[in-house]
């Protein structure tokens, strides 16, 4: 059994909006024996749009609150996160409190209110490259008892997954491991230019006509490259791009009706795990087309 | 509009990662970059350039900064290394903060006052109510009006658990050392602000 200190995230809570995210991700860690021991009270990393109302200081405190509480309560096991706002969120954190002496003061200032300290050794990963560098490939691709043969899957990577940071080892501009993910199921991936384009990220909420067309121009090039379903790592996107279809519909008079899953919905339902255990059933846009490989 | 010189030093100082600007050599990398480029006012390149010259009013009244969707292509691919999404963010906050944004901008205004008081009441997001709040913001008829617009999607959520019916959630347990701690760090951060 490998163990990791665990930052699910407020989009992975209970009836939260990646709740098939976590649900799935429980079930492949489950098959792969990972522990994942949740932030007892974490609190939310501040995400990307906390720049707004949260400046540097207040933004910065939130996730070292999360890391002082994980250094409390499980040393410096690793963190691992699963979204990719609160991964971006924590790394960027974790790199000012280690370069910027003055930032990790007046953290600590801060943190002190609430009788706590951090002064760095965490390192925070990305469950994917727990995936890869713990587990490896050749383990993923072990797992497979349905292989997903014949199924046409555009890997959307997305922005945060992928900048500034980036999955280890792979390019900004052309990664490779969620194709590689998708093809360790048996799937194929689908070659489409669009594969880390913005879908509008927080901007969804404000400028909604505005990331629904980016969101169209990603949809029809999966589409017009032969995808029957899109797979990311990211419950931003994931959100952005399956709920919003019907509104893109309207706006914009097409007809998409994809599904959009995670790649630990893919891994699940690959290895064997039941509709239930993929969370496929909690799919706004129906996952159907995959039923063939329940 | 006046030139005015002392606003490039002070966002050099006091706006995030300011200092930065400097630094920028004009090549437009992060111009073509933007996904809602066509949107921008004025590029990233451009607002660096306005900064320098001492544009007050230019770049702080410009809506352009909250066209940002945080999607980081411009810091991989700037040549000169610049922060270029944490530049851009900091001068939002600091057009809010002075007072020079327009507080009915619909990012400035989700941003800075429904979203961040969202996670700073209960410690987490609860998205039940951010997405009433952020529907209701113009008033009941507007909300209703959003709200049906997008019900389907919502009912889409409810139905498959992902969104919770009850929009209320409760507090983290340690929510008085929280509070403590952000009121704290929002005090260091004004007088950071205000170029202490
Ligand atoms: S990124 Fe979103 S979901 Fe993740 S903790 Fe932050 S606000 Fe919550
Ligand atoms: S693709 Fe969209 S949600 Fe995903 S990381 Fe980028 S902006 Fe965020
Ligand atoms: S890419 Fe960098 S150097 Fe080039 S214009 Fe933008 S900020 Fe300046
Ligand atoms: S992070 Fe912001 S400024 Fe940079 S390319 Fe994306 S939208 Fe433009």
């Amino acid at each position: 059994m490998k163990e990791y200190t665990f930052f699910p995230g407020c989009s992975s809570e209970k009836s939260a909006s990646a709740a098939n995210m976590e649900h799935s991700v429980q079930a492949m860690c489950k098959i792969l024996g990972i522990q994942l021991n949740e932030i007892d009270d974490w609190n939310c990393c501040s995400a990307s749009i906390g720049y707004a109302g949260g400046g540097q200081l207040p933004r910065l405190a939130m996730s070292a609150r999360n890391f002082a509480l994980a250094q409390q309560q499980r040393g410096t096991t690793d963190l691992v996160a699963t979204c990719a706002a609160c991964w971006l969120a924590m790394r960027e954190t974790a790199e000012r409190i280690e370069h910027e002496p003055e930032v990790r003061a007046d953290i600590n200032v801060a943190l002190k209110e609430a009788n706590l300290s951090y002064e760095g050794g965490i390192k925070t990963r990305h469950l994917v490259e727990v995936l890869i560098e713990d587990i490896g490939w050749e383990a993923l691709k072990a797992k497979v008892k349905k292989p997903l043969s014949g199924l046409k899957a555009a890997g959307y990577v997305g922005c945060q997954t992928n900048r500034p940071f980036g999955i280890a080892g792979e390019s900004y501009e052309n990664p490779l491991y969620l194709d590689k993910m998708i093809e360790a199921t048996g799937a194929t991936a689908v070659n489409y230019p669009k594969k880390v384009a913005c879908c509008g990220g927080a901007l969804m909420f404000t400028e909604v006509e505005k990331s629904c067309a980016l969101v169209r121009d990603l949809l029809q090039c999966a589409v017009d490259n032969g995808a029957e379903v899109i797979v990311t790592p990211c419950p931003v996107c994931q959100l952005n791009v399956e709920v919003y279809q019907g509104k893109i519909n309207q706006l914009f008079g097409t007809n998409f009706n994809i599904p959009v899953i995670y790649y630990s919905q893919l891994f699940v339902l690959s290895w064997g795990g039941s509709w239930e255990d993929a969370a496929l059933h909690q799919q706004v846009v129906s996952a159907e087309v995959l039923r063939r490989f329940a | 509009m006046a030139y005015d010189l002392s606003f490039a030093q002070d966002v050099y100082k006091n706006s995030e990662m300011g200092h930065w600007i400097k630094m920028c050599k004009q090549c437009g990398v992060c111009a073509g970059s933007c996904p809602l480029g066509p949107h921008w006012e004025y590029s990233p390149r451009q607002l660096f350039q306005l900064v320098r010259g001492g544009k007050k009013e230019e770049v702080l009244k410009s809506q352009s900064m909250w066209m940002c969707t945080s999607c980081y292509n411009c810091i991989v691919r700037c040549p000169r290394g610049l922060p270029i999404t944490h530049i851009v963010h900091g001068l939002a906050r600091y057009a809010s903060v002075k007072g020079y944004a327009d507080p009915n901008q619909v990012t400035n205004r989700f941003a800075t006052k429904i979203f961040w008081t969202n996670i700073v009441s209960t410690g987490r997001v609860g998205e039940a109510m951010l997405t009433m709040r952020l529907y209701f913001v113009d008033g009941l008829a507007a909300g209703i009006q959003r709200g049906l617009e997008m019900k389907d999607s919502a009912l889409g959520m409810l139905m498959t658990k992902r969104l919770n019916p009850i929009p209320f959630r409760g507090k983290i347990k340690g929510y008085a050392g929280f509070a403590a701690m952000i009121a704290k760090a929002q005090e260091l951060e004004a007088k950071r602000e205000a170029g202490a």
